[in-house]
């Protein structure tokens, strides 16, 4: 009894307030209470949600090593890759040949970055350096450095000195591209502000040219960061006696898969750590720009 | 105050012994030297010509409003007297005094420096962060230095671009239709701060706008621009503040409104 009345009550009510506001009665259903709408969008996101596929995949691979589905020839387990890893630490292997990598990638991205900024100002305050410089880059653009790597070897030898300028031309034209870019496209009307305001051309490029260049500026970090890692696997195959890439070289010709996991999983966590401290460094220093990045 | 040449002189003769000499637009005001005097300016936009040998010359603490149709070179002549721009043409001179402040129709705040820095960008000297902080106080923006200017509101940054004209203690402010970008309330309540400081700070003021009745309300001469020269040269004679509903005040926009080739007795929004 109770029931039917508890379910009669909001019919009529909704029958009343249709009457009240004088609607046909074929709209007093739109009036119902209804649920939320059908969501059309991705939905609610997981903590760590992102390291699922990543989990499923080393499950997958180690289910599938444990049954004796894989060759440990072809690719050693994950039981064996972190047995390894530990070989390698307690021999000081690893931290030796990581060492020498990080040095290489470390030095060439200074010396890239150093190279990119300082051209992509000169290019972007001075005519004259736009026609010496930016014509050229672009030319060095479309030349991979990987593919003056003959030229190199003749010229530089097989050193470090080599290796650290094939990762430095990579990172130089990512940078260039990028700072010049953004720098170029800096507002007209903040550069007639500080003509208005007498700035010195030091304080130009200290106030306007510097902070307005930035955002391009990431990008081209981002990217050349990228881009040393990528140079320093292909140096490293090039007569290395260290280095993360001569120890995965060897472990090739001894068939050592679980040392070239290794290797693998070291060049992924470097790559991996340098773009996100990138990316925490780009926030805080282009935090006015928040509203917009988010 | 010292003549100031440069940008323009490759082709301006700057002859700052000419305006060392007695000139006629500033004796009534008791002083030997114009906050601003050009002869004979010239702008060429490619066959078009905007300024066609223009003169003007305006008081030390003149308050001076320059009024002309869209397209009729307002902001072309101002631009020409801040020496900004780098095409101008003329047999004449053109004397701007040593401390000139800008301000424009948008805030034009970097949004990589926080305000106060906004405020005393370019300001040499010791106690530059104190003086922006007065000029802050005195726009009504103390303890909003550390903001960034995107969380001010569109008013708060033409105040806060306000404060960054003042704080150099301009003898001559240059002013391209500062307020057309805010709304009606704010744009009164700008009226009222830009007025009262122009009282206790006394530079001279060229504010190019197109708006009659504010021109009328702010300034003490107004001038029209029309066919690249000044065509109508204004004296406002009433007290400040001054209200619309005063029949002089009406008077002389009608006077302005006509030169402009709007009717009369048309009605206006505030």
């Amino acid at each position: 009894m109770t029931e039917v009345l508890s379910n009669a009550r909001p019919e009529k009510l909704v029958a009343a307030t249709a009457e009240a506001t004088r609607k046909p009665a074929g709209d007093a259903a739109s009036q119902a209470p209804q649920g939320p709408r059908r969501r059309l969008g991705p939905g609610r996101s997981l903590p760590f949600g992102r390291l699922i596929g990543p989990a499923l995949l080393i499950a997958v691979w180690w289910a599938a090593s444990a049954f004796g589905y894989l060759d440990p020839r072809i690719l050693s387990g994950p039981g064996s890759v972190l047995s390894t890893t530990a070989d390698l630490v307690s021999s000081g292997r690893l931290q030796d040949n990581v060492l020498i990598s990080l040095q290489r990638a470390g030095l060439g991205l200074f010396f890239g970055v150093a190279a990119g900024v300082i051209l992509a100002v000169a290019a972007g305050l001075s005519r004259s350096g736009e026609y010496l410089f930016d014509g050229t880059l672009q030319v060095k653009r479309a030349i991979p450095s990987l593919a003056m790597l003959p030229l190199l070897i003749l010229w530089l030898g097989i050193g470090e000195q080599m290796k650290v300028t094939v990762i430095a031309l990579g990172v130089a034209v990512s940078m260039y591209i990028n700072t010049y870019a953004s720098l170029t496209s800096i507002d007209s009307r903040y550069v007639e502000l500080a003509e208005g305001l007498e700035l010195s051309r030091w304080q130009f490029i200290r106030k306007v040219v510097v902070p307005g260049s930035l955002p391009g500026f990431f990008v081209g970090l981002r990217l050349g960061v990228t881009s040393s890692w990528l140079g320093l696997i292909v140096v490293e195959q090039i007569n290395a006696t260290k280095g993360i890439g001569y120890m995965m070289f060897q472990a090739q010709q001894y068939a050592q898969s679980d040392v070239i996991i290794v290797g693998l999983v070291a060049y992924g966590i470097f790559g991996f750590a340098s773009d996100a401290a990138v990316r925490a460094i780009e926030r805080r220093v282009l935090s006015w720009r928040r509203t917009l990045a988010g | 105050m010292a003549t100031h040449s440069g940008g323009v002189t490759e082709v301006t003769e700057v002859r700052p012994e000419t305006a060392a000499a007695a000139d006629p637009a500033s004796e009534e005001h008791g002083s030997d030297r114009p906050a601003l005097r050009t002869t004979r300016l010239v702008r060429k936009f490619g066959d078009r010509i905007v300024l066609k040998e223009l003169d003007l010359a305006l008081a030390p603490g003149e308050f001076t409003a320059l009024l002309g149709r869209s397209g009729s070179g307002k902001s072309t002549l101002l631009r020409a007297v801040a020496r900004l721009d780098h095409m101008v043409e003329g047999s004449g001179e053109l004397i701007v005094p040593e401390r000139v402040s800008l301000s424009f129709q948008d805030s034009r705040l970097l949004p990589w420096l926080r305000v106060l820095d906004n405020v005393v960008l370019g300001l040499r000297g010791p106690g530059a962060r104190e003086r922006g902080l007065t000029a802050l106080a005195e726009v009504g923006l103390e303890g909003r230095e550390r903001s960034w200017p995107h969380e001010l509101s569109g008013g708060e940054q033409q105040r806060a671009a306000l404060a960054r004209a003042l704080v150099r203690d301009p003898q001559l402010l240059l002013a391209d239709e500062p307020f057309g970008a805010l709304d009606a309330l704010t744009r009164i309540k700008m009226h009222g701060l830009l007025r009262e400081l122009y009282e206790r700070h006394r530079p001279a003021v060229l504010l190019v706008t197109h708006d009659v009745d504010e021109a009328v309300e702010l300034a003490d001469r107004v001038l029209v621009l029309d066919e690249g020269r000044i065509s109508v040269d204004l004296a406002i004679d009433l007290p400040t503040p001054r209200s619309p509903r005063d029949p002089r005040f009406q008077e002389h926009r009608d006077t302005l409104l006509a030169a402009l080739g709007v009717a009369q007795h048309q009605p206006t929004a505030s």
